[in-house]
């Protein structure tokens, strides 16, 4: 499974390096990576594969973990804020069968925080991406509904946001 | 049998369900739009209890944090204890000794029956059968005092350390637990099956009632008893093995029928797989220290980690994203019932409401994990 996934995920990346962010304190993960795609040890981090894409890979990615018969676990938000990005972690699992865990990120800027929705692929998206706009900003593209979801409707913060302040 | 029915748009009210309603459990608010006793649409409306662990687990350290996991789910603590211990430890290498994880099984699965002994109550209790909650209590109860022995609370535990457990178990505890599953043995076929199970005023209600197919819980990322009551073989415990649960030979239950009754099934045979995994452990608990050697102040490399582990409602997953210092950069949670709950609004369209709500009561919502 692992090796199929690898193999599906890596033709989204024919030579194409997604950006990373600045290496410094508090950076993401070291070395700068070649591809997209690197293959984790799973004893250490919990998960098998490490996708690393453009915002307008997402949707992509989602139509080819459905293909291969993954669902949607759930959807996190990271505040780099030294880097002034935003993170969008998306991670797929298995239920049932070979066990892979594939976990999916993009990077988008902080300042202009626009990732597409996967929600047309995967229907728990909807909530999870509520969530994300709820806490971090992000404005998910062609969401159906992207309103708050766990904060008051008229609340006009973003809480986990490293730079608020209550 | 859900009857399928030709909703009509133009007749519609809506009805506002909670967040004060003995059948939402907590603070659960649901938007129905009705067509007479059809539900049209049906909208949940979460975060009535939200208190943000996460930005709390941002502020504080490592440590820190073990007593807001017992607050998130109330009636499977200690599994949420144990997904956080569990994910601090990956990341921070620490080692844990065999009698600690011994103890964390038999404590975690002791509070998995004591959960789905509370969720039997409500659920039947929703239903209209009052009598069994007082027989499900009294069972209940006997789980909270050998729990209260070992971990000194009785709800909100912070039982676990990263590195073991804070509180060996004594002989007394072991004793006791070994009663209580005789006890609960011998109830159950009369107490729990013959009067509630067989009964045909709940299989009227709850057969054929709420049916979710496995393609819905794969869209929408349903796990725990939801998952396997519609046919997937689908529990951590196996499928990633976590802690000492592979030492120990125990079965998943699985029903493929996908309607509530399947759900509350998967729910009564779990118990007695609980039942069989602390008396494997009990019989097999080596010596030895219940805590290793951890760092008093943790900093675990920068990285990206999950874990996950499975509570009495379903996966719990916890991504962690450090970047070296000594408090969590970011912390999701991935609890289960949220999952579990976004695919109500598509499978209690068309239903009577009565059923909606027998088929809520079947998905086993605990509201403050949802809204965390």
């Amino acid at each position: 499974m692992l090796n199929r996934t690898l193999v599906a995920l890596t033709e989204l990346f024919p030579e194409s390096v997604p950006a990373l962010a600045p290496a410094g304190e508090g950076a993401l993960e070291p070395p700068p990576r070649e591809t997209g795609v690197l293959v984790t040890d799973f004893a250490k981090h919990g998960h098998h594969l490490d996708v690393l894409c453009r915002p307008d890979q997402v949707v992509a990615v989602a139509r080819i973990m459905d293909g291969e018969g993954y669902f949607l676990e759930a959807i996190s938000g990271v505040d780099w804020l030294d880097q002034q990005q935003f993170e969008v972690i998306y991670d797929y699992n298995r239920l049932g069968g070979e066990h892979c865990r594939v976990m999916v990120r993009a990077l988008v800027d902080r300042n202009q925080p626009v990732v597409p929705s996967v929600s047309g692929v995967f229907a728990a998206a909807d909530w999870h991406e509520r969530e994300t706009f709820d806490f971090y900003g992000v404005h998910f593209q062609d969401h159906p509904n992207l309103i708050r979801i766990l904060l008051p409707e008229d609340a006009d913060f973003h809480p986990l946001r490293k730079d608020f302040r209550p | 049998m859900t009857v399928p029915v030709r909703l009509r748009q133009d007749e519609t009210f809506v009805l506002n369900l909670g967040p004060q309603h003995p059948a939402t459990h907590g603070v659960l608010r649901v938007k129905l739009t009705m067509d007479g006793e059809y539900v049209v649409k049906a909208e949940p409306v979460l975060g009535y209890i939200h208190r943000m662990h996460e930005k709390m687990a941002e502020n504080g350290t490592f440590a820190q944090f073990f007593p807001n996991t017992a607050r998130m789910d109330y009636l499977h603590a200690l599994a949420f204890n144990h997904g956080w211990a569990l994910v601090v430890e990956k990341a921070a290498g620490i080692e844990v000794p065999e009698r600690a994880e011994y103890i964390r099984v038999i404590t975690v699965e002791l509070n998995r029956i004591a959960s789905h002994l509370l969720w039997w109550a409500a659920f039947l209790l929703d239903l209209g059968g009052f009598t069994p909650l007082l027989y499900a209590f009294d069972d209940r109860e006997k789980i909270i005092d050998l729990l209260e022995r070992v971990t000194g609370s009785r709800l909100t535990y912070s039982y676990m350390r990263f590195g073991g457990v804070c509180n060996d178990i004594d002989d007394e505890f072991i004793a006791g637990t070994r009663d209580f599953i005789k006890q609960l043995r011998s109830r159950m076929p009369r107490l729990y099956h013959d009067l509630v199970t067989h009964n045909i005023i709940l299989i009227k209600r709850i057969k054929d009632i709420g049916l979710v197919s496995a393609e819905q819980c794969r869209r929408y990322g349903a796990t725990g008893p939801v998952a396997r009551g519609s046919g997937i073989d689908y529990d951590i415990r196996k499928n990633e093995p976590y802690s000492v649960y592979p030492e120990f030979d125990f079965d998943i239950p699985v029903f493929d029928e996908g309607d509530s009754m399947a759900r509350y099934m998967v729910r009564m045979h779990e118990m007695e797989q609980s039942m069989r995994i602390i008396e494997q452990a009990l019989d097999k608990l080596p010596g030895g220290p219940v805590m290793g050697k951890a760092p008093k102040v943790l900093k675990p490399e920068a990285g990206y980690y999950y874990s996950a582990v499975e509570t009495a409602r379903g996966s719990l997953g916890h991504r962690l994203v450090c970047n070296g210092d000594k408090n969590p950069f970011k912390l999701k949670l991935r609890s289960p019932t949220f999952s579990n709950l976004s695919l109500f609004g598509e499978v209690a369209e068309g239903m009577l409401l009565a059923d909606a709500l027998a088929f809520m009561g079947s998905l086993d919502l605990v509201i403050p994990e949802i809204d965390r």
